[in-house]
């Protein structure tokens, strides 16, 4: 017996044909992705000359990505885990797609670090000597155990869909039959089966919720372990965590708006779900700023000279632009779009998303290059600068390019809304949707 | 076990560049060119660098040479994820180039900027590179990884191979780096800060003694007399 839900066949669409226009797309993004890894090999050549770090800047956009990425990825745990814990029912339609935000662009945040090494090939040192006295190791350990983590809880969730697309999908190619019948493992919905899943996903949430925390808290110690003025401080771990699920809430609206759109399925992503997130964005971004003004204003109030001089680059110095322009795209337009424009209004929502992955990107960048342009040494070495050169620009872009890339190419095989958690009815009843307003869209706000 | 330090007298440094070259010639650095040096990828294990005070009639400048500062409790070592740079039984800070990953943390975490990464595979022109110090501590490093100053370390190991091929205990004072031989104004100092006689102990309980950021607890082996 299938779980019963009155969009299975809507969710189940775009999974059975992949179209022209998929194609061109995936051309496109695949061209982009094999750009940036020519990119890369140029540099794995040539050296990280060919770069525009150097001294004192000796962590670019890659390190920026690499915080980005693995903020972005927080999009999902926080929607599939966190909110699960919280008994956030309505989550239940989204699921799928954030936890594949983040399922897809962890190997871009850890692949960032790698493509930053002056020597990749010599990655294993890192088991063979590595020590956890340092930074980098407990970022290797959160990030790959996070990585893993997610795919299993990710497939997990996905297994009854898989059943699904293995009974339903006759016409496919052989091949896809094929994956569909292996990857399903035999499930063939019976309560028991769903009785254990929810339990299994119940006890992984937790783990999760513990791992989001850590991991981006970790991803902070990078540079909060340091000496560094403007790094040195006990608020650079929260402050990064709470940016990390401002930004991946953000993207989910984003993937929301698109997957819906281009594959007709307003009805199930339907409008209470950008209501539900619009309150989660408003007290993000509030929360955000709180910390933005607890961190600078602690800074500000004293008169430790080397600190004084990053504030000061930042408010009007080399930095102003970017940083006044990430507090205008992370703060300022997305609240007022969120407050007086956003509800009932997907095209406002996604705007405001935009500018706060823009902006997002731009604050990991201002939280990186400014400390690092003026190091302790600054009275006898001067100022130093950094522009991204070409490599790190075209492996940025892949960066993006291959998320997107694995994304699309998810969507045309697998169900990107969770068929059997918005289901009305599941097998012997141990699911219920309770009050979810996959079921009444009007309840939701 | 000596606990190998310097100390460099202000007073007496006219900043003359010749501890950077005798640095460059002994270590083996490579010729990092104008361009790149305008990018300030140049590496030179010892710099000379102008500590400017005040502003243009009332102006002092104060040259400060550079070493690494072969912390005794350094913020480069803490943070290498693979133990490639470390501290040997005599304080010496170094790095194993073989191991060294060029994640470039340790030059991100070092206050002083002592590391230098190898953006690109050294070079030297034609006249220069046959004049490469042929000791294998210093062998050109590749592309990719972090160097920097090791005191000469050397230097060190041929001063014991000296002495015991000359039948004697090694002495502290059979060791000195590059930069402290030739130094025109004699302004260095070198040898063992454990032990009390020793000229470098008594400079570095000197009046004049400070250390560079010596809030940040990293306990420098270089020491600093004040410019009188």
């Amino acid at each position: 017996m299938e779980p019963k839900n009155q969009y299975t066949q809507k969710i189940l669409a775009p999974v059975r044909r992949v179209s022209t226009g998929d194609y061109l797309l995936w051309g496109v993004l695949l061209a982009l992705l094999l750009a940036g890894l020519g990119a890369w090999t140029w540099q794995f050549i040539e050296g990280l000359g060919i770069t525009g770090m150097n001294r004192p800047v000796y962590w670019g956009v890659y390190i920026t990505n690499f915080v980005f990425f693995i903020g972005l990825a927080h999009s999902g745990t926080f929607i599939s885990a966190i909110l699960r814990i919280a008994g956030q029912s309505w989550r239940a339609p989204l699921t799928r797609a954030a936890e594949a935000i983040t399922l897809f662009s962890l190997p871009f945040g850890a692949g960032s670090i790698i493509i930053d090494m002056g020597h990749p090939e010599r990655i294993l040192n890192l088991l063979f000597y590595g020590r956890y006295q340092s930074p980098i190791m407990w970022d290797v350990t959160a990030v790959s155990l996070y990585m893993l983590s997610s795919i299993v809880f990710f497939y997990l969730s996905l297994i009854p869909d898989i059943a699904m697309c293995r009974d339903r999908l006759t016409n496919v190619p052989r091949w896809q039959h094929r994956m569909y019948e292996i990857l399903a493992l035999g499930w063939n919905h019976s309560p028991e089966q769903y009785h254990r899943l929810e339990k299994v996903l119940d006890g992984m949430a937790v783990f999760m919720t513990m791992l989001v925390v850590t991991v981006h808290t970790v991803v902070s110690w990078l540079f909060g372990m340091t000496v560094q003025p403007g790094w040195h401080t006990a608020l650079i771990g929260p402050f990064f965590l709470l940016g990390a699920i401002l930004s991946g809430t953000a993207a989910v609206v984003i993937v929301l708006a698109v997957l819906r759109k281009v594959y007709k399925l307003e009805k199930v992503l339907h409008i209470g779900l950008f209501n539900s997130l619009r309150k989660l964005l408003i007290t993000f971004v509030l929360g955000w700023f709180y910390m933005m003004i607890a961190e600078h204003l602690t800074i500000g109030y004293s008169s430790m000279t080397e600190e004084l001089i990053v504030l000061t680059d930042k408010f009007s110095g080399t930095y102003a632009l970017i940083f006044w322009g990430m507090a205008t795209f992370v703060f300022g337009i997305p609240l007022l779009v969120f407050i007086f424009k956003g509800k009932n209004h997907i095209g406002w929502m996604v705007f405001a998303s935009v500018l706060i992955n823009i902006g997002m990107w731009m604050e990991r960048y201002i939280v990186i290059i400014p400390t690092e342009v003026s190091p302790r040494m600054l009275p006898v070495m001067g100022q130093g600068s950094y522009l991204p050169a070409l490599p790190e620009i075209l492996i940025t872009i892949a960066c993006f390019a291959g998320l997107i890339l694995l994304y699309a190419v998810f969507t045309r095989f697998f169900p990107i809304v969770p068929i059997w958690e918005t289901a009305q009815e599941l097998p012997g009843q141990v699911h219920i949707p309770e009050t979810s307003p996959a079921t009444s869209p009007a309840a939701s706000d | 076990m000596p606990r190998w330090g310097m100390v460099i007298d202000l007073d007496k440094c006219f900043a003359c560049q010749s501890c950077t070259a005798a640095c460059r010639m002994e270590n083996n650095t490579p010729l990092a060119g104008k361009d790149q040096a305008d990018m300030g990828r140049a590496i030179l294990w010892n710099e000379v660098l102008p500590f400017v005070e005040g502003e243009y009639p009332n102006i002092h400048t104060t040259m400060l040479p550079r070493p690494c500062m072969h912390c005794d409790n350094p913020a480069c070592i803490k943070v290498c994820p693979v133990q490639a740079t470390y501290k040997n039984d005599e304080g010496l800070v170094l790095v194993d180039y073989d191991r060294c990953i060029g994640c470039r943390m340790c030059t991100v975490a070092c206050p002083y900027a002592v590391r230098y990464f190898n953006w690109y595979e050294p070079e030297w022109p034609e006249e220069l590179k046959a004049h490469l110090n042929p000791e294998p501590e210093v062998q050109p490093r590749p592309k990719g990884v972090v160097e920097k100053c090791t005191f000469c370390v050397q230097r060190l190991r041929k001063a014991r191979e000296t002495a015991e091929a000359a039948g004697r205990t090694f002495n502290a004072t059979d060791y000195i780096p590059a930069c402290v031989q030739t130094c025109t104004g004699h302004a260095r100092y070198f040898g063992d800060l454990d032990d009390p006689k020793s000229l470098v102990s008594k400079l570095s309980h000197s009046p004049r003694a400070f250390r560079m950021f010596e809030e940040l607890g990293t306990q420098p082996k270089v020491y600093y007399l004040k410019q009188g």
